[in-house]
C-alpha cells in the first residue's frame, strides 16, 4: 500500500467512529452481558450468583423450552415456507396469465390487495385477529351464517387449535411479501423466453417450474432468509393473541425469555434462552449467506 | 410494512437484464374460460384477505347494543362514533400518535445519517478490515432483540434513561443503521470515484465531499432507507413495550396492545382499537407506496 493510499484511509476512520462507539454500547456490550448473565442466578436486583452451566442444563430438560422450539418450527413453516410456495404460484399466475391476458394494472391491483396486511404493525394484526377469532367473533359468526356451526370453535383458547390459528394469521400477514419480491424479480425475465416456451408447447406448469422458479432464485433466497429469521423472532402476535397459552400451546422462545426476564424475574434463565436464540439465528443467517455466495459463484456472475 | 420488519439482510446480486417491455396485450378472444376462472379465484382470494378490514370498519362504528343484538357481520344500524371516541380518550391516542411520529421520524433521520457515515468510511473509504466490519453489521442486524433487552433495560435504568423516548431513539437509531450501513456500503462500492477525485482537486475536504457529492447523488437510496426506518420503527413492539411504561410516552402499537389487553370485554372498543392501529399504517402505505415498491426492489437487487 502506498503512503498516499494509507493517508486516504486514515482520513475516513473518523466517519466510522460514531457508528462503532454506538454499536459497541447498544449491541456488543449488552450482548456480552447477556451471555455473562446466562451463567448466573439473578433476580435483576442484588448480585448475580455464578452457577456455571446450570441454566443451560435446566433448559435442556425443560419441556417448555422444547415446546417453544417446536412452535417456532411451526411458525417458520407458516411465515417462510407456505407463503414462499403460494407466493411463487400466485406471482407466476399474476405475471404469466393475468398481466398478459388482461393487463398489468389488474395484476398490480391483486398484488396490492394481497400486500395490504404487510403494512400493519404486527401488534395490530394481533389485536385485529384476536378480535375476529374470539368465541363470539366474526369468524365463528361467519361459520354459523353459512351453516357450518359445527366448525365454530374457541380458536385461540383451545390448545388443539391455538397454534394452527396463529399459523393461519402468519400466512395472512406474510403472503404479500414474497409476491411483491417475486414479481419484481420476474421483471428481469425476458418475455421472449416465455413466448418461445409457449410456442414449443410448454404447459403453464412447465413454464412455472423451469423458467419462473429458476429466474427468481435470488429472490427466493432473500424471502426465505428474511422470513425465517423474522419467524424465529416472533413475539408481538403471541404477546397480544395468546400470551403463549393456553398452557404452553403457543409458547415461543422470545416470549418465553420475556416472561422469565420481566414476569418471573429469572433473569439468568431468560438470558440462557435468549443466548441460545442468538446462536441459532446467527447460524441460520451464516448458513444462508454461505449458500447464497456459493450459488452466486456457481451461477458464474 | 412488515416487509418492513424483515430486513432484506442478504441481497442477491444480479441485475443483468433490465426490465423489458412485455409483448402487447393479447386479444380478448384468447382469454379462455380457464383464464376467467383464475381471475375469479384471485378476486375471491383478495376479498378474503381484505375481509378483516371491512369487518373492523363496520364494527368500530356500532354501538355495543347493536353488536350484541345483530352480531359482528351486519352493517351498523346508524353510525356511532362513541367507541372510537371513548377508546381515543382512554389511550390518549392523540399523544400516542405524536410519540410514534416523533420517535419514528427522529430515528429515521438519525439512522440514515449514521448509516451514511459508516458506509462512507466502509464503502468509499474502503477501510482496512472492511469485510469484518460489514459482517459485524450484518450479524448485528439479524440478532434477536431478546438477546439485548435485559442488559439494555438494566443499563438504561443506571443512566436514568429508562421509560424515556430518548432511550428508544438511541437504540433504534443503532439497530436500523446496521441494516443501512450494510446496504449503503454495497451501493457505495460502485460509487464513481472520479467525482470524489474531482472534488478533492477543487479543494473539498472529506466532509464537503460527503455532503456536496455523495449525498446528492445517493439521495434516492437515502429516501428509501428513510422510509424503511420510519415504518420499521413505527411497527416495532418488543423494545418499546419494555422501555415505554408511561402512557404519555408510549407508541401506537404498544398503547393499543396494552390497553386492548385490559379491556377485552368491550368488543366494539377492540374494533375501534384495531381501526386506529390500521389507519396510520394504511396512510403510510399510500404515501410511501412508490418508495416502498422501489425499496423492496432496492433491498432485493441492489
Amino acid at each position: 500500500m502506498t503512503r498516499k493510499q494509507q493517508a486516504r484511509r486514515g482520513g475516513y476512520v473518523i466517519f466510522l467512529l460514531p457508528g462503532l462507539i454506538l454499536s459497541f454500547v447498544v449491541i456488543v456490550v449488552p450482548l456480552l452481558m447477556n451471555v455473562g448473565i446466562s451463567f448466573t442466578r439473578w433476580q435483576g436486583v442484588g448480585t448475580p450468583k455464578w452457577i456455571g452451566l446450570r441454566n443451560y442444563t435446566q433448559l435442556f430438560h425443560d419441556a417448555n423450552f422444547w415446546a417453544s422450539f417446536r412452535h417456532t418450527i411451526a411458525i417458520v413453516v407458516a411465515m417462510a415456507i407456505v407463503p414462499t410456495v403460494i407466493g411463487l404460484i400466485l406471482a407466476s399466475v399474476l405475471f404469466d396469465i393475468i398481466a398478459k391476458k388482461f393487463n398489468d394494472r389488474t395484476a398490480s391491483f391483486f398484488r396490492a390487495g394481497i400486500f395490504i396486511p404487510q403494512v400493519l404493525p404486527v401488534a395490530v394484526t394481533g389485536i385485529v385477529w384476536g378480535w375476529l377469532l374470539a368465541p363470539t367473533g366474526a369468524v365463528n359468526a361467519t361459520l354459523k351464517n353459512v351453516g357450518l356451526t359445527g366448525l365454530a370453535k374457541n380458536w385461540l383458547g383451545d390448545p388443539k387449535w391455538a397454534l394452527l390459528s396463529v399459523m393461519g394469521i402468519m400466512v395472512w400477514v406474510q403472503l404479500g411479501y414474497p409476491i411483491v419480491m417475486f414479481m419484481a424479480g420476474l421483471q428481469r425475465v425476458d418475455p421472449n423466453l416465455y413466448e418461445a416456451a409457449g410456442l414449443d408447447g410448454a404447459s403453464w406448469w412447465q413454464r412455472f417450474s423451469k423458467i419462473t422458479v429458476h429466474m427468481v432464485r435470488p429472490e427466493i433466497y432473500v424471502v426465505l432468509v428474511t422470513t425465517t429469521i423474522a419467524a424465529l423472532k416472533t413475539f408481538a402476535q403471541i404477546f397480544v393473541l395468546t400470551g403463549g397459552g393456553p398452557g404452553n400451546a403457543t409458547l415461543v422462545p422470545s416470549y418465553f425469555s420475556y416472561k422469565e426476564f420481566f414476569e418471573d424475574a429469572n433473569v439468568g434463565y431468560g438470558s440462557a434462552i435468549s443466548t441460545v436464540m442468538v446462536i441459532i439465528i446467527t447460524i441460520v443467517a451464516t448458513v444462508f449467506l454461505r449458500l447464497q455466495t456459493a450459488e452466486d459463484r456457481a451461477g458464474g456472475k | 410494512m412488515t416487509a418492513a420488519t424483515q430486513r432484506p439482510a442478504l441481497v442477491p446480486r444480479d441485475r443483468d437484464t433490465p426490465a423489458r417491455r412485455r409483448p402487447g396485450r393479447l386479444p380478448a378472444d384468447r382469454r379462455s374460460r380457464a383464464t376467467y376462472a383464475i381471475l375469479f379465484g384471485l378476486t375471491v382470494l383478495v376479498l378474503l384477505v381484505l375481509a378483516p378490514f371491512f369487518v373492523i370498519v363496520i364494527n368500530a362504528f356500532k354501538d355495543p347494543a347493536d353488536l350484541a343484538a345483530h352480531g359482528p357481520l351486519t352493517l351498523p344500524h346508524g353510525w356511532h362514533f362513541s367507541a372510537i371516541k371513548n377508546f381515543w380518550s382512554q389511550v390518549h391516542f392523540g399523544g400516542v400518535l405524536l410519540n410514534s411520529l416523533e420517535i419514528s421520524g427522529v430515528v429515521a433521520v438519525l439512522g440514515v445519517v449514521l448509516s451514511l457515515l459508516n458506509a462512507y468510511a466502509l464503502g468509499i473509504g474502503r477501510l482496512r478490515g472492511r469485510v469484518a466490519f460489514l459482517i459485524f453489521f450484518l450479524i448485528a442486524n439479524v440478532l434477536p432483540q431478546e438477546g439485548l433487552v435485559y442488559p439494555l433495560y438494566y443499563l438504561a435504568k443506571q443512566v436514568h434513561l429508562y421509560d424515556t423516548k430518548l432511550a428508544i431513539v438511541i437504540i433504534f437509531t443503532v439497530i436500523q443503521s446496521t441494516f443501512g450501513t450494510y446496504l449503503l456500503s454495497s451501493v457505495f462500492a460502485a460509487f464513481p470515484l472520479e467525482l470524489l477525485e474531482a472534488a478533492a482537486i477543487d479543494g473539498a475536504n472529506k466532509w464537503r465531499a460527503l455532503w456536496n457529492v455523495v449525498v446528492p447523488i445517493s439521495r434516492p437510496t437515502l429516501g428509501v432507507l428513510f422510509t424503511f426506518f420510519f415504518i420499521w420503527t413505527w411497527n416495532e413492539f418488543f423494545l418499546p413495550l419494555v422501555f415505554l411504561i408511561d402512557n404519555s410516552k408510549q407508541t401506537v402499537p404498544v398503547a393499543l396492545a396494552v390497553s386492548t389487553g385490559q379491556h377485552t370485554v368491550n368488543v366494539t372498543s377492540t374494533a375501534a382499537s384495531s381501526l386506529l392501529g390500521v389507519l396510520p399504517a394504511i396512510v403510510f402505505f399510500l404515501i410511501f407506496q412508490r418508495t416502498l415498491t422501489r425499496g423492496v426492489a432496492v433491498g432485493a437487487v441492489k
